[in-house]
This record gives structure tokens, C-alpha cells and sequence, in this order.
């Protein structure tokens, strides 16, 4: 059910259970993030962690929580944010579920740009950044170009398989840099190509506080031209959307906020493929569901962040999320083969 | 009628293709013998090979050239058989070992035999490839075609897609857990012929000429089996005992060269798609063409891997992705692949 507020001669559309299931799914990714900082090699307990973000804790533990550790669980929920919204956008663009930037190689070349600066350039945290960008942009060009048929558009299974393409010859790239560099270097690097969370700082996580700031409004401001755009070109140009101009636009804060995310934990697999699906079948409403599946991305990547926190040997959270997500991506695909879809 | 005339002359001029591409064969051989970073003349390198005289460049060729060679022959006949049988069997263009994940299943496995029960024998790493080689066939067949009867050409990549995640994550916690042995694997997991001996290659042989027996006298079951299901059967197919026999040469296939030479992608993918353009859809010409050209090609890659960067060397593994990649974006660009 959707509900309209009207004040004056502005109207706002909304959608309780979207809305409160964003709110619960917020929820969860707080209280695991509390969780998070809580655990390490000095257990704090809920409430300590509490007081110290509040600045009312013993100094040293409020050290340990806002400098060590925030950063992290920070990170994790602002990536997994990104990594959700970007995911919606991409799967309604490609009406594919399919068609997500992790599967289809934009997360892969994103990381390329960034093991580029990181191994080749040694460039800084910015240097990193811009690297990431550049390599998510160049390769969504590139998988778009090949994909694109005239008069048939760049919809569908083509434009997921020129991805998973794009994808197996960027991993094979990214293989070769690791296997040219020094040896404690290349474990570096190959930790982060894993997805990673570790000793992640502020100076992570505030670029990708600032890309979530200024995308995630770009993005919402063309949710409704999203939403038109999966009934086809003709009837969203019909009803008054500037389909060019809007699917440039969320391109942009697709691919942006992917890199973003890519740049501050490494190309985590499978948050962008599962967030968006979870989200819908949460809401129980056709078409994209920006928010909710943001708040999805973000819940997930925390708890998957908790999870590899709590095993008895320390994993990157990216096996974590590859092991989950290639399972549920399993069982996506067995349920679309029931219904006959695929 | 000339019905009679035009299979005995096409089989004729088959046959002489056949020849044309062992020719071809042996000429990539003697090259991947002979270029490298130091490239020796081509009388001194058969030299090397048959009458070793202790010279620099014997040394050479014995020590590395041609146990690489080798080995690079083996995993190459292997590989292109594989995904010619793959093909066969799912009757799916796109289905290759290392797309739909049996290659990286064999290496996870591989990987968690090395890091976590610290063994170091080649004949353990062949069963452990077998095995994780099996689990993913079997996992990715299992998604990829539920629900309908045969799996479609698309849905089997992307399941191939998710067993290959979930392998590559595997694999990377498991290499990243020790980081005394990561130095070894991030050069295995690329997939390359260099630094193998002749001792590797000896191990898998058993495995892997069984595999290609096995592969070799399925042809024409194949073909019948191509017939449709029914359609085989009348003609006396026996269409399950095709598809185990053809999963169990697979598996050798596949598990013996990733285990010999790590994970390697898109041979399989490109050598019967090439083939089929060139002999038709008969199996008992695939198979062996394939055979043929993907040592071919194999061991070119290998070659231009070591001729690219000198002196330093591009793995086998990462040149075969950059020619297959953009062989099998441009099939589905074509509309190569049947309705999907």
C-alpha cells in the first residue's frame, strides 16, 4: 500500500512498509555495528561502547572505540549502503536481476584501477580513490559498448554475460599485478582484493561518507525516472520522464557509488546482487526499492562483518559475503528456473 | 546417388585436416622449445632434445623448456577435450571448464590440501582437484538446469558464475590464512606452465589418458545423444550412461590439468567453438580436432606470454583470459548463443 501526504500543493508518495522496513533493517545494521566495535582483542561491552560514543566512557576504551574502531564498522555500513543502492539501480536499468556491478565486472575493474595505483603508481589514499573511479567508469563504458545492440538497447542476458566476460578478464589482470609485486605488498593486496574491513581509518571512510552524501540524493532525485523506465523507453518518454538525460544521471551515481565503495573495502562480492532481491521480496513491491535496498546492503554487509569477526580464524569479510552470496545467488537462480522466468 | 560419394569425400578431406593441424602441432611444439627469454636455433634445440651435449642450451631445453612443453601439451589436449565434451553433453555453446567453475572448485581444493593438511605431493593434489572438480560439475549442472530439461545456455554460465565466486572466495581466505605458503599460490592460482617438472606432468598422466579414452570413445554416443533424447534412444543411445561416462572423463579431464597447472580459462571455450566452424557438429571429428588445436593453442599463449614482457614472462593463464574474453563477448555480441 502506498500512501499520499498532501500539504498545499505539494504531494508526497509513501510507503509505510517500505518505510518501515528500511527502519528495521537500519536498525539491525546499528545494533550489529554496536556489536562490531564491541569485538576484539579487547572484548567492550554493549553499554561501555555506548557511553564512549556519547563521550561519556573511560578515555582509553573511547580511544579504542571512536579512533580504532568506528572507522570500521562505519565503513562497512556506508559501503554496504553503496554497494546496496548502486546494486537497484543496475538491476532496474538492466531489468535483470542479473545485471549487478559485482557480477558484471564493475566492482572487478573498479578494484583494477586501485591495485593499479596501490602496486604500480603508489599512490595515497586519494590516488587509490580516483584509481578505483577511473577503472569502475572505464569498464561500465566498455561493457556497454560491447553489449549495445542497435534497436535492441543493452537489456537482458547480453549485456550479464559481456559483464561476466569483462569480469573473468579484469580478475585475470588483477592476478597478474599481484603476482608482480613484492611478496608482502602482494598479501596487501590481495587481502583487500578479498574485501576487506581490517584496519580501516577515518581517511576511509570520510571520501566514502562524502561520494554516500552527494550520490545517494542524485540517485533518489531519479527514482521516479528508474521506476518509469522499467515499463520500456517509449512509455516512460510517454508519460513525461527525460529517459537520456535520468538514466545518465543514475549511470553516474551507479558507478560512482560502486567505486566508492570499492575504493573503501575492496570489491565485496555479492552485497550489490543480494541487497536489491532481499529488499524486494521484504517490501513485497515490484520496481526498485533505492532505500530499502540500501538499508539492506548496509545491514548485510555489517552483520557478514560480525560473522567473520566471530570465526575462530580471522577471514576478510568478502569470503564471508562470496560464500553467502554465491549460495543465495544459487538458490535465485533455482527459483527463477521454477517459475519458469529465466 | 552421389549420397555415398559426398561423406567419403568430406571424410577425406577431414582426414587431411586432421594431418594438416598434428603438423601444426608438432611446428608449436618445436617453437615452444625453442623461443623464450634466451631463444635458442632451431637445429640446437632438437639437439637439446634427442642428443643433450651439456652446452648451455641443452641445459635449457631439458631443465625447462621441454618439461613445460610438455606439460603444456598434456593440459591443452585436456582442456580442449573437456570443453568440447562439456559442450556436447549440456548441448551449450558457452559451457567451459573454467567458466562454469569446475576448474576453480579442483582449485580450492588443491589450495586446502597445500595450506591445511601441509602436504606436498602431486598425487594428492590430483585426487583433491578430482574432487573438488566433481563437487562443482555436479553443484552447477544441479542449478543451472532445475526446473527444465535442459539447462539454458545462459542460466549454466551464471551458475558457473556463483560456483566460481563462492570457489574464489574460498580460495582466497584459504590462501590468505597462511601467508608462508601465499607467496607459492598466488603464482599457481594464475594458471601457468612454468615451474613444473616432468615428475608433475608423469603423476597426472595416468589420469589424464584415461580421460581422454574415455573421452575419445564417447563420440558417437554424442552424437546420437545430440539427436534429442528420445530420438537417441530409439536408435539404441543409452543416454544416461553417456552423461556419466562423459562427467566422469571430465572430471579426469579437468582435475588432472588443474592440478597440474593451476586454474586456466577460456582454452576450453574457444578450441570447439572454432572447431564446430570448421567440421560440423560430428563428434567424432570434434573431439579429436579439439585434441589437436588446443595444445596449439595452449601452448601459444604460452609462448607470447614469454615473448610479450621479456625478460619477463605473462603466466599462461591471464594470455589465454585475454584472447578468450573477447572470443566469447563477441558470441554473445553475435547472438552466437541459442534463445536464452
Amino acid at each position: 500500500m502506498s500512501r499520499v501526504l498532501r500539504a498545499g500543493g505539494l504531494s508526497l508518495r509513501w510507503e509505510p512498509r517500505a518505510a518501515a522496513i528500511c527502519l528495521v533493517l537500519a536498525g539491525a545494521a546499528l545494533a550489529a555495528a554496536v556489536v562490531v566495535v564491541g569485538t576484539g582483542d579487547v572484548p567492550i561491552t554493549v553499554g561501555e561502547v555506548l557511553q564512549a560514543l556519547t563521550g561519556q566512557g573511560h578515555p582509553g576504551t573511547e580511544f579504542i572505540v571512536t579512533t580504532l574502531r568506528l572507522p570500521r564498522a562505519v565503513t562497512g555500513a556506508l559501503a554496504g549502503l553503496a554497494l546496496g543502492m548502486s546494486g537497484a539501480i543496475f538491476q532496474s536499468m538492466s531489468r535483470n536481476p542479473l545485471g549487478s556491478p559485482d557480477l558484471i565486472g564493475f566492482s572487478t575493474g573498479s578494484a583494477t584501477g586501485a591495485l593499479v595505483q596501490i602496486l604500480v603508481l603508489g599512490g595515497g589514499a586519494a590516488a587509490v580513490a580516483a584509481g578505483s573511479v577511473a577503472g569502475a567508469v572505464l569498464t561500465a563504458l566498455a561493457v556497454y559498448a560491447v553489449a549495445y545492440r542497435r534497436g535492441h538497447g543493452v537489456h537482458g542476458m547480453r549485456l550479464v554475460l559481456v559483464g561476466v566476460a569483462a569480469a573473468a578478464m579484469l580478475e585475470a589482470l588483477n592476478a597478474y599485478l599481484i603476482t608482480r609485486a613484492e611478496l608482502r605488498e602482494a598479501y596487501e593486496a590481495a587481502f583487500w582484493l578479498t574485501g576487506s574491513l581490517n584496519n580501516r581509518g577515518w581517511d576511509h571512510a570520510r571520501p566514502l561518507a562524502l561520494a554516500v552524501l552527494v550520490l545517494v540524493p542524485l540517485a533518489l532525485a531519479s527514482g521516479r525516472a528508474l521506476r518509469m523506465g522499467e515499463l520500456g523507453d517509449d512509455a516512460a518518454q510517454a508519460l513525461g520522464v527525460p529517459v537520456q538525460r535520468s538514466r545518465a544521471v543514475l549511470v553516474v551515481a551507479g558507478v560512482g557509488l560502486c567505486a566508492a565503495a570499492t575504493a573503501a573495502a575492496g570489491p565485496v562480492p555479492f552485497v550489490a546482487l543480494a541487497a536489491p532481491q532481499l529488499a524486494r521480496r521484504l517490501t513485497r513491491r515490484t520496481g526498485p526499492q533505492l532505500l530499502p535496498a540500501a538499508a539492506m546492503g548496509a545491514a548485510l554487509l555489517v552483520c557478514a562483518d560480525l560473522v567473520s569477526l566471530k570465526l575462530p580464524v580471522p577471514v576478510p569479510v568478502g569470503v564471508v559475503t562470496g560464500v553467502l552470496g554465491g549460495v543465495y545467488l544459487a538458490w535465485l537462480l533455482a527459483a527463477e528456473a521454477r517459475r519458469g522466468r529465466a | 546417388m552421389s549420397q555415398e560419394a559426398v561423406p567419403v569425400r568430406r571424410a577425406g578431406w577431414r582426414f587431411a585436416g586432421l594431418v594438416v593441424l598434428g603438423g601444426v602441432l608438432a611446428l608449436t611444439v618445436v617453437a615452444s622449445v625453442a623461443l623464450g627469454a634466451q631463444s635458442i636455433p632451431f637445429e640446437r634445440a632438437v639437439a637439446g632434445v634427442f642428443a643433450p651435449d651439456g652446452s648451455q642450451s641443452a641445459l635449457i631445453v631439458q631443465e625447462l623448456r621441454l618439461p613445460r612443453t610438455l606439460l603444456g601439451l598434456a593440459v591443452g589436449v585436456a582442456l580442449g577435450l573437456a570443453g568440447a565434451l562439456m559442450q556436447a553433453l549440456t548441448r551449450n555453446p558457452l559451457a567451459e571448464p573454467g567458466l562454469l567453475g569446475v576448474n576453480g572448485g579442483a582449485a580450492v581444493a588443491v589450495v586446502s590440501v597445500i595450506a591445511l593438511l601441509r602436504v606436498d605431493d602431486v598425487l594428492v593434489y590430483v585426487w583433491a582437484a578430482f574432487a573438488g572438480a566433481a563437487v562443482a560439475a555436479v553443484a552447477v549442472y544441479l542449478i543451472g538446469s532445475r526446473g527444465r530439461a535442459v539447462a539454458s545456455p545462459g542460466r549454466l554460465v551464471l551458475a558457473g558464475a556463483a560456483v566460481n565466486a563462492v570457489a574464489v572466495a574460498l580460495t582466497n581466505g584459504i590462501m590468505l590464512l597462511s601467508p608462508r605458503s601465499f607467496g607459492g599460490f598466488r603464482f599457481w592460482q594464475v594458471g601457468s606452465l612454468a615451474g613444473r617438472d616432468l615428475g608433475t606432468l608423469l603423476r597426472v598422466l595416468p589420469f589424464l589418458g584415461a580421460g581422454v579414452l574415455i573421452a575419445l570413445l564417447l563420440a558417437r554416443p554424442l552424437n546420437a545423444l545430440a539427436l534429442g533424447e528420445d530420438a537417441g534412444r530409439s536408435l539404441g543411445a543409452r543416454p544416461e550412461r553417456t552423461r556419466a561416462l562423459g562427467a566422469v572423463a571430465v572430471v579426469l579431464l579437468c582435475g588432472a590439468a588443474t592440478a597440474a597447472a593451476g586454474p586456466i580459462a577460456f582454452v576450453g571455450l574457444a578450441v570447439p567453438f572454432v572447431v564446430r566452424a570448421l567440421v560440423g557438429p560430428d563428434q567424432r571429428w570434434v573431439l579429436p580436432y579439439s585434441a589437436l588445436l588446443a595444445p596449439v593453442l595452449l601452448l601459444a599463449a604460452d609462448i607470447a606470454g614469454r615473448l610479450v614482457v621479456p625478460p619477463g614472462e605473462l603466466e599462461t593463464g591471464i594470455v589465454t583470459a585475454f584472447l578468450g574474453a573477447p572470443i566469447f563477448a563477441l558470441m554473445v555480441r553475435r547472438g552466437r548463443v541459442p534463445k536464452l
